[in-house]
């Protein structure tokens, strides 16, 4: 009992929420500011910190609220990048229809397999989604081939209908792009930003609703739910598609951004993936997972790329001998063996910070306002001793 | 209108070799309170479960208000007026003590499922005053914020009853509701339920091992043993009536 919060739970209003909210939007369109000084002002980084921050922001609409865990996620991922491609290919490569199909097509593959993994709960639940992941994954390189292309992986190519593009961009080079901007660097993570952004407002909508209050309660206590008059079954279907919709619009935007699907977005180590953003970040919180999606992108991309060479012009500055021990400490952390930074990492929060990265932040949020929230409790101390 | 809420006849439940109900037949009279008694395993719960929809009978059928409560849903059965308060209480640990109530609050207003992910759960004012008029009621209002997990057993119980007032069912099930509480929760929860009784058309089912609730609270008394109804009456003659006495006590007086 001892885990359960005694204190007040915050409490929302419209108008907080949209400054917050004017403050999200304002840090994501200047990530490419703030983000040079850590070297991640990239713009291959930039569009793959706002693509996985969706594609963690919806699978915590389903893990963070309902507490469902599911392990086959990465299936819808790339349902939507394989209908990205197929929208690029027969209509054209204008990024909009190929957003909408992946968001639909990944939300009907939602609904067809959210109907069947949701008769079970718990353990159960994630055995059955990761089955049907798995399964996904080996039809896409076996007899689904055709609409796959299996290894190879699906990619647009000169002699396809694109009917929207006939006269246009035929013989031009194979690109999304949108008003005569191809979808590439800078613009493709600003298109990216755009969804996340429209993404997060999505969320926080459904957090601070009477559905998103069910979907809290189907966690909390599924059977006082059912003895409330509540069918929980639509609630966790509906949060179940909602997720998968979210995340078939992240592999779309994966296509969009590289017209190029493969099978591999959809293995198991996909889905576990973004079960590792959510908890990394927050999984109930509203930013977390898109923060946890930010550090695990930031830890493949940057920390990988560290060798020995760059460790030793970071460590410059110790005498020698000092620089060389600091070398042989950290050598086994980076490069190839980010991995294991992220590892610990990874134990670090659970064990000390099981609220993730978002409760890090509200403690330390939190040291610039102890006093006020101390003279609070000493107030209704002595309310209630009157 | 049918004077008799309920109608329960003919339920037989067997569990592999067990006769767990046989042939029960009892009858609830509007906005009365009846009592459920008898001794460990006479089949107090079975009979209860049999009304939400948790267990399935054998045989028998269960008439409220005209419908039959067999086959369908525990979350339909609700939407018909029938709420249940449970043993252990039954919550939303991780939510305000106001939400708790909210939730059965939009349950009623809003049917069993309704995806209303566009409003602002601030926003809905009548709910939220609802919910907080109800705490008023049980005694809670202080705490609306809180966390329900952090309640004390006997305020858990509370909460869970404003749960399910505030959805003004026709037909409230309490099984044990003052199980593991100490004698002035007992109390309370006596006077809150007696209180209840008489500014809400509510009836109400008690199942009860504490004869001092039982006959403070009860209308009628049903007596079960061994799976059938051995008395029915109201608590005064209960009292004396050997049978009864005879299942309770081996004999002994009350």
């Amino acid at each position: 009992m001892a885990q359960h919060k005694t204190l007040t739970p915050k409490k929302s209003t419209p108008g907080g929420d949209l400054a917050m909210f004017a403050v999200f939007t304002l840090a994501v369109l200047s990530m490419p500011i703030w983000l040079d000084p850590i070297g991640a002002a990239y713009p291959d980084l930039l569009q793959k910190f706002a693509i996985f921050g969706i594609f963690a922001t919806g699978f915590n609409i389903l893990f963070g609220l309902t507490g469902y865990l599911s392990f086959g996620h990465a299936v819808f991922l790339g349902v939507g990048s394989y209908s990205a491609v197929w929208s690029f290919k027969l209509l054209g490569m204008n990024p909009i229809p190929a957003v909408f199909a992946s968001v639909a097509i990944a939300g009907v593959f939602a609904l067809a397999i959210g109907f069947l993994s949701l008769r079970r709960s718990g353990i159960y639940f994630s055995i059955l989604t990761l089955a049907f992941a798995q399964m996904s994954y080996n039809l896409a390189y076996s007899v689904l081939t055709p609409i796959t292309n299996g290894e190879t992986g699906l990619r647009v190519l000169q002699k396809d209908p694109r009917i929207f593009d006939s006269e246009a961009g035929s013989t031009g080079p194979l690109i999304a792009n949108i008003f005569g901007i191809n979808i590439t660097g800078y613009a493709a993570f600003y298109f990216c930003a755009i969804f996340l952004i429209i993404a997060m407002y999505i969320s926080m909508r459904i957090f601070r609703s009477p559905f998103g209050m069910m979907l809290r309660a189907v966690k909390s206590n599924q059977n006082r739910m059912n003895y409330t008059g509540l069918n929980t079954r639509p609630y966790t279907l509906a949060a179940f598609i909602i997720s998968g919709m979210y995340a078939g619009l992240a592999g779309g935007l994966l296509s969009i951004t590289d017209p190029l699907a493969g099978a591999e977005r959809m293995q198991w180590t996909a889905s576990g993936e973004v079960v590792l953003m959510t908890i990394l970040g927050g999984a109930g919180t509203l930013v977390g997972p898109m923060l946890g999606a930010g550090v695990l992108k930031y830890f493949e991309n940057i920390f990988s790329a560290f060798n020995d060479q760059r460790l030793a012009e970071v460590f410059d500055f110790l005498p020698t001998a000092l620089q060389e021990f600091m070398i042989f400490i950290t050598g086994p952390l980076v490069g190839s063996g980010w991995h294991l930074t992220l590892g610990l990492l990874f134990m670090i929060i659970v064990i000390f910070l099981p609220g993730g990265l978002a409760e890090g932040g509200q403690k330390i949020f939190g040291l610039f306002r102890r006093k006020p929230a101390s003279a609070a409790v000493e107030t209704s101390h002595t309310q209630a001793a009157e | 209108m049918d004077d008799v809420i309920l109608r329960v006849a003919g339920i037989n439940k067997r569990f592999g070799g067990l006769q767990a109900l046989d042939d029960v037949n009892l009858e609830v009279q509007r906005n009365s309170v009846h009592a459920i008694i008898g001794p460990n395993g006479a089949g107090k719960s079975t009979l209860l479960n049999c009304f939400v929809g948790r267990l399935a009978p054998d045989s028998g059928t269960v008439m409220f208000d005209g419908t039959s409560l067999l086959g369908i849903k525990p979350h339909q059965i609700n939407q018909a007026g029938v709420a249940r308060v449970f043993q252990t209480p039954e919550i939303f640990e991780d939510e305000s003590l106001v939400e708790n109530v909210m939730i059965p609050a939009f349950a009623k207003r809003d049917g069993a499922f309704s995806l209303s992910f566009w409003s602002r759960v601030d926003g809905q004012k009548e709910i939220r005053d609802q919910a907080m008029a109800m705490l008023e009621d049980v005694g809670l209002a202080q705490k609306s914020e809180q966390h329900a997990g952090s309640l004390s057993r006997g305020d858990k119980r509370r909460l869970e009853l404003a749960m399910c007032l505030v959805q003004d069912p026709k037909l409230l099930l309490l099984d044990e509701p003052t199980a593991g509480m100490s004698r002035a929760d007992t109390n309370t929860t006596i006077d809150l339920l007696k209180r209840i009784g008489n500014d809400r058309n509510v009836t109400k089912i008690v199942i009860e091992h504490d004869m001092h609730v039982v006959f403070s609270l009860a209308d009628k008394i049903s007596v079960l043993a061994q799976g059938t109804v051995i008395a029915e009456d109201v608590p005064d003659k209960i009292k004396g009536n050997p049978k009864v006495q005879e299942a309770y006590l081996g004999g002994a007086h009350l």
